[in-house]
């Protein structure tokens, strides 16, 4: 979900149209009246308020800059360490990436991309569906050995958390080293070579160098990542692993302390910016350029015996890596294989659909126990309306980004500001501006939107900017009426776009975890929501439930991904 | 002394070498000279180490290289386009052998004011190598083969490009740089004129295959294969049939006299080489003016049948010529 952050649209270089035919100063000023008033209202001011309370004497207790230290230096660690491992695993899954052919290929890419657009809950369900104590390694050991704990300690540790993290970035790695890597000249190591190095020195002394741009700029954007983390955190590791968003998160909830968390966000916020000053700095510095070659040119099938051991040991690690927790999911959500809650007994282990089925039961009878069933209708609710009110902000921005004036030069960044902000922060910042109102379910697509609407101004923008001028001139001197042109040129191009912005919006919506996990109200859970107080809860039943519910959002989410695969414009590039 | 013997190398299922042996004696440069996709780069590659043939050894005076790898057999490629290392400027491009070899600072230091000079770029060592002309980085590309003092030096069509000037000059003072070395070389190109320059003899790839070697001017005068002849651009090549022992042939321009070096059958289909003759022996054959080219002080021009002739004026478009050729059996 994070990809259009890199995806800076060229702007400007293709001649434009009636959008072209400039409207003026109020013309303009009207189009950025909708987005920037949402943002004025959704996104600056609950961040005033969040400064205002971070600012005050309550916040700055000695207590409170102590936790917020020791919070920051966890943080700091766990993304250190994540990142590392993912270099560990990405370098050389890149390696095999872009040098080697071999059967199988594509597949694994696509494989090794889905992670990165999947919902933290689905990630922290399957990791839990595969290790976790009722997970399907932990029940088939107690079977087998007949022993009554789980043997595998998984779920709760930080190794939890850094499997997670490596399992959701090391495409980033895949993708930047591994295109970097593909365009390498292969002849500058058949120099190294013949001038006397040997592997080891042709890495330390041509290839590492020349990589280093792609390998800075991979490894601060992991970083970022791991940085923000928030909701592979919480479900894996639990609230004792206090990252900054976990412990904003348990800060306005539990505790109520407010301005602490406020704290706690803004030095979130800084830190994210600094980060991401860093990341744009990498890949503006990325100077060294290597000829330019095709990727294909480099590619070959593994040769020498160590070369093939090589491909297979890789080819079985990343697949082990990605396969295992994203099948686990379905195949615990379909498996009996303990007693549920209240049963007695032996339980004959086998195939069963109880678990969705019981999705639509309320067996408890309870008031506020809400059905599944009800948290999904809220979810496509709250998914469409984050869809239409995204994209009613998202068009009349994409249309005065198409040809930035001074306005625009200002206003665009100004537009990705809520990127950089998480998740767990606007949730927050909901919370100090409009704690009143929280009761309405309609603020969770608001924040929703506030979330989508980076990656659909990204979307679509590129798309309008794209629409050639000289395409609608040939269409009316062949005796298009302006409705026809519009009909026959703009529409179909910027359906697609149209198309997989809306899905954009509408599968971050139904993934979305950190704001809603704080402003949701309980009796208007989201899927995610309710996948997490499944987990939270005892019993095989409701762990059955968690899993069958994150099958579902997972088969949503990776058909949004296919869609927006699908519609992607030619050329738009990966990242 | 390198010796080559029966390298066989396929690329996809496809032979792309067959049987190539060759020796590359001490102070001799060798020229592989063939057209685009006859594997001369590939051949470079084998040699060096850097590609695996599937038969074949790679000798250096009377030791197998197969076990060897390309870091230590000691031999200096130059690229076509250059592969200069892009992170490092003209004096560590240059010390990349010389460190490889862990040579102290003091004494890489004097070996590349050596070999600097040698290439005049003399002053060009903080220079980043991505900021100098096509020629300059060539002899950056040079001057980093020769550092490390190699036994063999191999070139893949090392000023392929470059315009046609540069490309001159270089190669003079490549040739005055292999003389003062006297290293033997391997020269890979495509460009005969190259190849008459450098080569102390040429080696000529067709199809994968060795189809002729020689000095080059033995080479001109007997191309011994249609292939070579037209490669080489010495003549026209034409079908013909023998007529009768008299070595009478016929051909698309008429019934030709040919003397060959062994007989031929009545009816037996060979090959002529219709070379432009140089004095005025030879048998003529005329044609319509089709095409006039400036080459080097004459005119080539070429009939509306195929031959080609040199003039020293031209003709006017179209204008009815008598030419004189001479006319060569080809094997």
């Amino acid at each position: 979900m994070r990809l259009p952050l890199l995806q800076r649209a060229k702007r400007g270089a293709a001649p434009r149209s009636w959008l072209a035919t400039s409207p003026g100063w109020v013309g303009r000023l009207l189009l950025w009246l909708a987005p920037l008033s949402f943002l004025a209202v959704f996104f600056f001011m609950p961040f005033a308020r969040i400064l205002a309370y971070s600012f005050s004497w309550e916040a700055l207790s000695a207590g409170n800059l102590q936790l917020a230290l020791h919070t920051l230096g966890f943080t700091l660690y766990q993304a250190v360490l994540s990142t590392l491992l993912t270099l560990l695993v990405g370098l050389p899954a890149a390696y095999l990436m872009a040098r080697f052919a071999f059967p199988g290929k594509s597949v694994l890419r696509a494989l090794t991309a889905v992670p990165f657009m999947l919902p933290t809950v689905v990630v922290a369900a399957g990791f839990n569906a595969l290790l976790g104590p009722r997970g399907l390694m932990n029940l088939l050991l107690m079977r087998g050995l007949s022993i009554n704990t789980p043997p595998i300690t998984f779920v709760g540790t930080l190794g939890a958390i850094l499997l997670a993290h490596v399992f959701y970035n090391t495409t980033i790695v895949i993708r930047i080293v591994g295109n970097s890597l593909s365009r390498f000249d292969p002849k500058l190591e058949q120099a190294a070579r013949s001038l006397g190095a040997d592997r080891r020195r042709l890495w330390w002394h041509v290839v590492l160098p020349l990589l280093r741009p792609a390998l800075l700029a991979a490894a601060v954007l992991v970083f970022l990542f791991d940085f923000t983390s928030f909701g592979v955190i919480l479900l894996l590791g639990g609230p004792s692993f206090a990252t900054l968003e976990v412990e904003i998160y348990v800060q306005s909830l539990y505790y109520l302390n407010l301005p602490l968390a406020a704290l706690l966000a803004l030095i979130q916020l800084a830190c994210t910016l600094i980060f991401s000053i860093v990341y744009t700095r990498v890949i503006t510095a990325s100077t060294v350029q290597t000829a330019p070659r095709s990727a294909e040119g480099n590619l070959r099938g593994p040769s020498s015996l160590r070369e093939k051991l090589f491909v297979s040991a890789m080819v079985l690690v990343i697949s082990l890596l990605f396969v295992l927790p994203m099948a686990a999911l379905p195949i615990r959500s379909v498996s009996q294989l303990e007693a549920n809650r209240g049963q007695r007994g032996e339980v004959a282990p086998g195939f069963t659909t109880q678990y969705y089925t019981e999705l639509f039961v309320n067996r408890r009878n309870s008031i506020t126990y809400v059905p599944p069933f009800e948290a999904a209708l809220n979810s496509l609710g709250y998914a469409a309306a984050t869809v239409i009110l995204s994209l009613a902000m998202g068009f009349p921005a994409a249309w005065g980004l198409v040809k930035p004036g001074p306005l625009e030069r200002v206003l665009d960044p100004i537009l990705i500001l809520p990127l950089g902000a998480s998740a767990v922060t606007l949730g927050l910042g909901f919370i100090v501006s409009f704690g009143r109102w929280l009761i309405h379910p309609w603020m969770v697509p608001l924040a929703h939107t506030l979330v989508a609407l980076p990656f659909v101004i990204r979307t679509l923008q590129p798309a309008l900017a794209t629409i050639p001028a000289r395409l609608r001139q040939a269409a009316a001197s062949l005796g298009a009426s302006p409705f026809k042109v519009w009909q026959t040129v703009d529409w179909p191009i910027l359906r697609r776009a149209t198309l997989s912005a809306a899905t954009f919006a509408f599968t971050i919506s139904l993934g979305e975890f950190g704001a809603t996990a704080l402003i949701s109200r309980p009796e208007y859970p989201t899927i995610p929501i309710a996948i997490y107080r499944f987990l939270s809860q005892p019993g095989g039943l409701n762990y059955g439930q968690a899993m069958a519910m994150a099958t579902l959002l997972m088969a949503l989410a990776a058909a949004g991904i296919f869609l927006i695969e699908r519609s992607r414009l030619p050329g738009a590039g990966e990242f | 002394m390198l010796e080559v013997r029966e390298i066989e190398k396929a690329y996809e299922g496809q032979p792309l070498l067959r049987d190539i042996s060759f020796d590359v004696h001490e102070d001799e440069t060798v020229c592989l000279l063939g057209p685009s996709g006859s594997g001369k780069s590939t051949l470079l590659l084998i040699i060096a180490g850097l590609e695996k043939a599937e038969s074949g050894r790679v000798l250096w005076d009377g030791e197998d290289l197969t076990p060897v790898p390309p870091h230590l057999r000691d031999f200096g490629l130059v690229f076509q386009d250059y592969a200069l290392f892009p992170h490092l400027d003209v004096f560590d491009n240059v010390a990349f052998g010389l460190r490889m070899k862990n040579w102290s600072p003091e004494r890489i230091r004097q070996r590349l004011a050596e070999v600097l000079g040698l290439v005049d770029l003399a002053g060009f060592e903080q220079r980043r190598v991505t900021d100098l002309s096509g020629g300059e980085q060539q002899r950056v590309a040079l001057a980093r083969a020769l550092a490390p003092d190699p036994r063999l030096l191999m070139f893949d069509e090392p000023l392929g490009a470059l315009d046609r000037a540069l490309r001159e000059q270089l190669l003079a003072q490549l040739r005055r740089i292999l003389h003062e070395t006297r290293l033997p070389a391997i020269y890979v190109t495509h460009d005969q004129a190259e190849a008459s320059m450098i080569a102390d003899r040429v080696l000529l790839l067709h199809e994968g295959q060795i189809v002729r070697q020689g000095v080059i001017a033995d080479v001109w005068a007997h191309p011994a294969s249609a292939w070579a002849a037209e490669f080489l651009g010495v003549g026209k090549v034409v079908d013909g049939m023998v007529l009768d022992r008299r070595s009478r042939v016929e051909t698309p321009y008429g019934v030709l006299t040919v003397k060959c070096l062994h007989e031929h059958k009545r009816g037996q289909r060979i090959k002529l080489l219709l070379r432009p003759a140089d004095s005025n022996a030879g048998v003529a054959i005329s044609g319509r003016a089709a095409d006039v080219v400036f080459q080097q002080g004459r005119f080539k021009v070429t009939l509306d049948n195929g031959l080609f002739v040199y003039m020293d004026t031209a003709p006017k478009k179209s204008q009815q010529l008598s030419v004189k050729v001479q006319i060569e059996c080809l094997e």
